[in-house]
């Protein structure tokens, strides 16, 4: 289109016509998306802290503790070196249990998994925040879909024994699903580490809320 | 971008239904099929959220039209659907925050959706805003048909069930719909994997094809209508 300025729409077909046009829509988009973005901030943050209040909910139950879950967590180092948060349960000053973020790796990619454990090294819950399994296959490890998840509770290490905290098919205690056996194993192994984290770093996550995490006007503990 | 005979809204909701449809016809968004019809409702949030954004898209596109240049908009209308899908899935999760917990995962997926760019090309960026939208409508509802059928038939032969998950999408108002077809069935994995959803795709496009020749032999005095049209 050469000859482009002697038609009647020829500035269309200019250069700078289409740079500008190409121009003004990425400066619009861009305009849109931090507007949406600045807008929608806020209220999305308060509905993860709101999910994250809620699942703790499921593994901590509120009989146990008198206190603002995602207050004051402690943040300590696993194995790897990466960060843990731990949300702790409190009535008055004594820790009843604690829960963290654990994952294991699935089939397709890592599944987040919250789990609680209480004082004494016993599963209070387990759930899983976020997979990546096949839907209608490794799905069940969700509440929402299925009880499987629900076997843990109540289980420590010592409750199989260490050897048998494995699926059924690697000849342990817990069941696979038909058509699914990594979904599982994931599962188990995640929450087996997550009891042996709290079994190492025991004294620290039940004992270091009273010296860290005086209430203000509580009582001293002894 | 020189404007060509709008169709009537009739032949525009025959063409998105079932004449053009968008996996049926013209083969295309292939990838998001064939990753979430593992169940039914699967289908049908994946389409219903991908109809809201065809029928979006194709307002916007037919309303800028005057100012496009043909060199310049193939980006523009990535753009355009970039833009909306994300403000779209932003407003989600901040507003409708259950619905976005489902359908969350189908909404980044809606950009790959290659039909998405196809009807802005070769409708929206031709016709008014109104038959715009309303052809983005009726080629999202043709593909939810697709998708909820293809999740079906994937469904009851992999797990035996239908609409399982329904009241998670739906409300608990819509529990009704989630049955167990076969009690006790073992499951039936190539289903639910991507090559089952393949060889379901295969028998689907057969039985339109067929279907369509039954018509056209019916109809014998009007022979085209009804008959499969090449993809595009």
């Amino acid at each position: 289109m050469t000859g482009a300025r002697d038609t009647g729409a020829g500035w269309r077909e200019r250069i700078s016509y289409q740079a500008l046009l190409l121009g003004g829509f990425s400066l619009l988009a861009a305009a849109l998306l931090t507007v949406g973005d600045l807008v929608t901030r806020d209220p999305i943050a308060a509905r993860r802290a709101e999910d994250l209040q809620a699942s703790l909910s499921q593994v901590l139950p509120p009989a146990i503790h008198d206190n603002d879950l995602l207050a004051a967590p402690l943040t300590l180092t696993d194995e790897a070196g990466r960060p843990r948060t731990v949300y702790r349960a409190l009535r008055g000053l004594q820790v009843t249990g604690i829960a963290f973020r654990t994952s294991g790796l699935g089939y397709a990619g890592p599944i987040d998994i919250l789990v609680g454990i209480d004082a004494e090294g016993r599963v209070l819950g387990a759930r899983v925040l976020a997979h990546a399994e096949t839907p209608g296959l490794g799905d069940k490890i969700e509440i929402a879909r299925d009880d499987w998840i629900l076997a843990f509770d109540g289980r420590s290490l010592g409750d199989p024994p260490l050897e048998r905290w494995a699926v059924a098919k690697d000849e342990g205690d817990f069941d696979q699903f038909t058509g699914a056996t990594i979904t599982p194993r994931a599962v188990v192994d995640a929450i087996k580490g997550a009891l042996l984290f709290f079994a190492a770093h025991r004294d620290t996550l039940t004992a270091a809320a009273v010296i860290t995490e005086p209430a203000p006007e509580a009582p001293l503990p002894r | 971008m020189s404007n060509a005979a709008t169709p009537a809204y009739g032949q525009i909701a025959r063409d998105g239904l079932w004449d053009n449809n968008v996996v049926l016809a013209q083969a295309l968004a292939l990838c998001p099929l064939l990753a979430v019809t593992g169940t039914a409702t699967n289908g049908l949030g994946m389409g219903l959220a991908t109809t809201a954004v065809l029928a979006a898209s194709g307002l916007l596109i037919a309303l800028l039209r005057g100012l496009l240049t043909s060199a310049v908009r193939i980006p523009i209308f990535v753009l355009v659907i970039a833009t909306l899908v994300t403000l779209v899935d932003l407003a989600m999760n901040a507003w409708l925050h259950d619905l976005h917990k489902v359908l969350g995962l189908f909404i980044p997926l809606i950009v790959t959706n290659c039909a998405i760019l196809g009807r802005a090309e070769s409708f929206a960026a031709r016709q008014p805003a109104l038959p715009a939208a309303f052809d983005g409508l009726m080629m999202g509802l043709g593909f939810t048909l697709v998708l909820v059928g293809l999740g079906a038939v994937r469904e009851i032969i992999g797990s035996g069930t239908l609409f399982a998950g329904a009241p998670l999408l739906l409300g608990e108002a819509m529990a009704f719909l989630e049955v167990t077809l076969i009690p006790d069935y073992g499951g039936f994995l190539l289903a639910i994997l991507p090559p089952g959803g393949f060889l379901v795709l295969g028998f689907l496009l057969a039985g339109k094809r067929l279907l369509d020749r039954r018509l056209a032999e019916r109809q014998t005095r009007r022979p085209t209508v009804g008959a499969p049209r090449p993809s595009p």
